[in-house]
């Protein structure tokens, strides 16, 4: 069958937009909800929360091996000191890559994501292929849906978002970036990377 | 409940084609959608369990085929009209309004004083915890060998079928944290400890299907698990 992104016709979103709006309209009448809000909120998912926020944490981790050691103890207060936390990230875990163990992030059950450091999660993460596949046969997916080869010399660990904790991957920093200061490697890391469904970019 | 949600290790699902990358919003009604959750959070429509449970409870085709952010909808009225806060009926005509006349403006803003704005400023970095501390004693501790109870109960729970009567090591302890097999179905927090179970591909999918040298960790919270008998 097909996902979501192929079902949906126009008609259909013209339904759920009219369902939305009937909804929201009765919430504003009741004062328990405002356009205001909906801009506002739209706002800091656009513009100030997003995976830009895990990259200066993983650069900063990769720079300073103090606030890794505290990172990886405990990933909440880590990103608090660097004013990152809130809203599904509560109680943040940073799990971290080597050369012999790659972890990857799931919710099978519905679509637990750490949004302080990735912001909002992308549809297909969201879906039931990526949920359902990727604690099933990860290797396959990362090979097959993402082109990431991963040895099997390498273990697979997957993360199944089950409670509020909120997993997320440490990376590991790309060779030959030696001297590079945190804003330059800042630039490498990718949402997918903190995923776990990629690599870094390479220098 | 054993519902369509539950996906984890189902096969034939088809292709996840993901992106690189992708706009936040895919439509404009899908901000005022996501908007709806902190916002039915605060005027008392469900916490983060109820919010789940009442997804799970969409019509299964329309679970797999509908847009993500049509789930939450689904939840926001289901406990809305349940909690006497929206009419359905109400619902239906607005609807058909908007329907027939897609332009036709929200009503005025009724928050002369920004509070709802400023809720939203405020939750957005300051979030909503889940753990508590009620002073139990935790009944499991890292390393130890443990399975989860293989029953399949009616109502909310996040014991996913794909780790019922597995057996894997304690990873993490977390403490105690609100349980959601409770709060997901009105019968309040009553927090539990929460660990994360390690368990091996071949503990999940038996030797011949698993893929060799992984392993994938579940929170589970202490009723779900018992000591492993081996």
């Amino acid at each position: 069958m097909s996902t979501a992104e192929s079902v949906p016709t126009t008609d259909h979103q013209a339904q759920i937009a009219a369902r939305v709006k009937a909804v929201e309209s009765i919430m504003i009448e009741k004062g328990l909800m405002t356009s205001a809000a909906v801009d506002r909120l739209a706002e800091i998912y656009e513009n100030e929360v997003g995976p830009q926020l895990g990259a200066r944490v993983v650069a900063k981790a990769w720079t300073d091996p103090d606030f890794k050691a505290r990172l990886l103890e405990n990933a909440s207060t880590a990103c608090a000191e660097l004013g990152i936390g809130g809203l599904q990230g509560e109680d943040m875990v940073a799990v971290e890559d080597t050369d012999d163990l790659h972890h990857v992030i799931v919710c099978t059950l519905c679509s637990c994501y750490p949004w302080p450091v990735l912001g909002l999660p992308p549809n297909w993460y969201k879906e039931p292929a990526y949920r359902a596949s990727m604690v099933r046969a990860p290797r396959r997916v990362l090979r097959e849906e993402f082109g990431y080869d991963v040895p099997e010399s390498v273990e697979i660990r997957v993360w199944d978002s089950s409670s509020e904790l909120r997993y997320w991957v440490l990376p590991q920093r790309p060779a030959g970036t030696d001297g590079w200061s945190a804003e330059q490697l800042e630039a490498l890391v990718t949402r997918d990377s903190m995923i776990g469904v990629g690599r870094p970019k390479q220098p | 409940m054993n519902g369509i949600h539950d996906l984890g290790g189902r096969d034939g699902i088809g292709a996840i084609n993901p992106t690189e990358s992708e706009p936040v919003w895919k439509a404009e009604w899908e901000k005022h959608a996501h908007t709806f959750f902190p916002l039915a959070f605060r005027a008392g429509f469900f916490g983060v369990d109820s919010f789940r449970f009442g997804m799970e409870q969409m019509d299964p085709v329309e679970y797999l085929t509908s847009p993500y952010y049509e789930h939450w909808l689904h939840s926001v009225t289901h406990h809305g009209v349940r909690k006497g806060l929206l009419d359905p009926e109400e619902i239906e005509k607005r609807t058909q309004y908007y329907l027939e006349h897609p332009d036709a403006p929200l009503p005025e803003d009724k928050d002369p004083e920004g509070e709802l704005v400023a809720f939203i400023e405020a939750v957005i970095p300051a979030g909503a915890p889940a753990g508590r501390d009620t002073g139990k004693v935790a009944k499991f501790a890292v390393g130890d060998r443990v399975t989860v109870v293989a029953d399949a109960p009616h109502g909310h729970t996040r014991k996913a079928n794909y780790i019922r009567g597995k057996t894997g090591v304690v990873e993490l302890a977390h403490g105690e944290m609100i349980y959601p097999d409770t709060a997901g179905n009105d019968l309040g927090e009553a927090p539990e400890h929460v660990y994360t179970v390690r368990f091996t591909n071949a503990e999940l999918w038996g030797a011949e299907a698993a893929e060799p040298n992984g392993s994938v960790t579940f929170d589970v919270w202490e009723p779900y698990i018992v000591p492993a008998s081996e």
